[in-house]
């Protein structure tokens, strides 16, 4: 077995009195989608954010190719290879695809900014995702569809050689032709060699192109299997009670 | 164009049809100033044949100078989505710094110019900090200082108090006029320039093999400035003298594409220009991609205020003395007025620092055309009036029919 590229051990989150999460294990694996599922409120959110630094752990162990490393800023993160990309997509209607792609990491030459360069990468990556359906990269993203908005939020992800990606809910607001052609984007950066979890609430979509599926349950990780090994309503029960015959947790208690 | 697939070219007829697309899609661009400005030149010319002489001409660049200047700054604040009710005042502010400085201590005229400048630039720091770090909607801050700079006008000059300002080099600013010869000159640097500027990208972009404007695009884009520029050199190059011979660019004209150049090439080719569409576009995105959107916010207003006070400086410098009113009245009007109708949402993201030449282009116009026409204060106002209305109308429409067609 492949080790993973991330790898949480025993997070804790609090907020005040609330904590969130609850002695959480967590890894993701390059070349492979790990699907992160759970109702809402189960902590999922949280964890993302706890991955990309938004967050501080309150204890546990975040280990990043196999070193041991502290998390604090998003900064810090996209520095070891931590992308994420928010369910909003942070993109700038106002702005064209490469000027969203390179946004806050523009190429200078001098003074100047270098957009023969930029358009050029930004060609090399969508051309490197197999994206046909841009027209052209100058375009504003005002005038995308909205699976296009999402290509473009994970080329950017994809840009700067990231090891991880995260997909918050990349689906949620997308039609049947387009969500297709987001998972089998989502396929192909696992495909090549990243290491991508999926956030979603569509079972149908996680089954389709999850290697792994991690279940929260109200802030524990109630399991964490290969998905060729669970059926579809093992996942739900997972979600919904967090145990599922001998899979889950053991009458509330850690896994 | 697919991106796998780079063509070279993209054929002229490609582009004039993507070009009728944005316009229906909601995109006017520049299309509303330039119509406008046809519309009243023609208006104005047949009822008043003197509208359309080269003296006229002259004028109407000096008359329109402020204005130009002070939405040239506005633009920046605008941008973020934000307005500067105080830009006229503050104008007002550096202006009589400038003439105390000047008349009353006794400076020499660049000191005192600096002066106007740098005050304008503390103002545009406490708009700016008050704005992005407290977190008060600009609209209280702006209407706040605009208040509040109206009296400190009154209390530096004392009420009713004129300060003449009879320094020859400040006066020549919008007064005096370039030698024939030297107008020719810079027109012929401007239109190589841009010739240049344009040749060298699409060289880069070909080089690398990225997509390039058909060369007669590039031909046909530098051919209209070099008619633009020079059509307006040779009619200022006339003489329009009554009794003594009176020809030349108003020094005032280099003044304006000095900061022209100066603020397209701050939005359009430096990360700083990039950031400030961003956070006009989208904040949170702005923010997340680690963009210091306070910064750049605070960085806004300076500029604005700084353009003010430039604006202040040619006021002082066209009116040859300084009142109460200085900056006053329909100035800030006028200037948010230039902006909006040169193209320049009120809603943020979108603008450049031409529309504030095109938009004070419409304004001068109407003040001009309209003091020829022999009225009066009141209707000047009332029309200046509806035409910011509308432009801003057509602002809102536009935007809403891009929302529809997807282009917004």
């Amino acid at each position: 077995m492949t080790t993973p590229v991330l790898e949480l051990r025993g997070i804790d989150k609090s907020f005040g009195p609330v904590q969130v999460l609850h002695d959480v294990a967590f890894s993701a694996y390059p070349g492979e989608v790990t699907a992160l599922v759970g109702d809402n409120g189960a902590g999922k959110s949280t964890l993302v954010k706890c991955i990309g630094g938004i967050y501080s752990i309150d204890s546990g162990e975040y280990y990043f190719e196999g070193n041991s490393v502290t998390v604090s800023s998003p900064r810090e993160a996209a520095a070891l290879g931590v992308e994420i990309v928010y369910q909003d997509l942070a993109l700038c209607d106002n702005l064209d695809i490469v000027q969203n792609m390179f946004l806050g990491r523009e190429r200078k030459s001098g003074l100047v900014l270098d957009e023969a360069t930029m358009e050029e990468m930004a060609a090399k990556t969508l051309a490197g995702l197999s994206v046909r359906t841009v027209k052209s990269l100058r375009q504003h993203v005002s005038s995308l569809s909205g699976g296009q908005r999402q290509t473009v939020a994970i080329a950017k992800a994809v840009l700067w050689n990231s090891k991880v990606v995260i997909l918050d809910e990349p689906t949620a607001a997308l039609g049947v032709a387009q969500t297709a052609q987001v998972l089998e984007l989502v396929r192909q950066l696992a495909d090549k060699g990243l290491a991508v979890v999926l956030i979603s609430h569509n079972l149908n979509d996680v089954f389709a192109v999850s290697d792994r599926i991690a279940a929260l349950y109200l802030g524990r990780m109630a399991a964490q299997v290969k998905a060729s090994e669970v059926t579809h309503s093992q996942v739900v029960e997972l979600i919904t009670s967090g145990r599922s015959g001998t899979l889950g947790l053991t009458n509330g208690s850690g896994s | 164009m697919s991106v796998d697939t780079l063509p070279q070219k993209v054929e002229s007829q490609a582009i004039v049809k993507e070009y009728v697309q944005r316009v229906r899609g909601g995109d006017l661009g520049a299309l509303p100033a330039i119509f406008g400005l046809v519309v009243l030149v023609g208006v104005f010319s047949v009822l008043r044949p003197i509208f359309f002489s080269p003296g006229n001409f002259a004028n109407l660049l000096t008359q329109g100078a402020v204005y130009v200047v002070i939405a040239m700054g506005l633009i920046f604040v605008l941008l973020l989505g934000e307005i500067d009710l105080s830009a006229g005042f503050a104008s007002g502010v550096c202006a009589v710094v400038m003439s105390v400085t000047l008349v009353n201590v006794g400076v020499p005229w660049y000191v005192a110019i600096l002066a106007a400048m740098a005050t304008g630039v503390v103002i545009g720091l406490i708009l700016g900090s008050l704005v992005a770090k407290l977190g008060i909607p600009s609209f209280v801050v702006t209407l706040a200082a605009f208040i509040a700079f109206q009296g400190v006008v009154l209390l530096i000059l004392g009420q009713g108090n004129i300060i003449s300002v009879r320094d020859q080099t400040i006066f020549a600013i919008s007064n005096k006029n370039l030698p024939p010869w030297l107008g020719w000159g810079l027109a012929a640097a401007a239109v190589a320039g841009y010739a240049a500027v344009q040749l060298v990208q699409a060289r880069n972009r070909s080089k690398r093999g990225l997509a390039i404007a058909p060369p007669l695009v590039i031909g046909g884009r530098v051919a209209a400035v070099a008619l633009v520029i020079g059509l307006a050199v040779y009619v200022l190059n006339l003489d329009r003298g009554r009794a003594i011979p009176l020809m030349g660019v108003p020094i005032v004209v280099p003044v304006i594409l000095f900061f022209l150049l100066l603020w397209t090439f701050v939005l359009r080719r430096t990360a700083f220009g990039r950031h400030i569409y961003a956070v006009g576009g989208n904040a949170e995105a702005a923010r997340r991609a680690g963009i210091p959107v306070d910064r750049i916010k605070i960085a806004c207003f300076v500029i604005c205020s700084f353009m003010a006070s430039v604006g202040g400086v040619l006021a002082v410098s066209r009116a040859a003395s300084v009142d109460p009113n200085t900056g006053g009245s329909n100035v800030l009007l006028f200037s948010v007025g230039a902006a909006v109708i040169g193209g320049t949402s009120l809603f943020g993201g979108k603008g450049r620092a031409l529309d504030a030449i095109l938009g004070g282009a419409v304004v001068a116009v109407v003040e001009n055309g309209m003091g020829l026409m022999g009225y009066g204060s009141g209707q000047k106002f009332v029309v200046t009036g509806s035409v910011l209305l509308l432009a801003a109308s057509v602002d809102a429409l536009s935007r809403k029919r891009a929302a529809a067609t997807g282009h917004r």
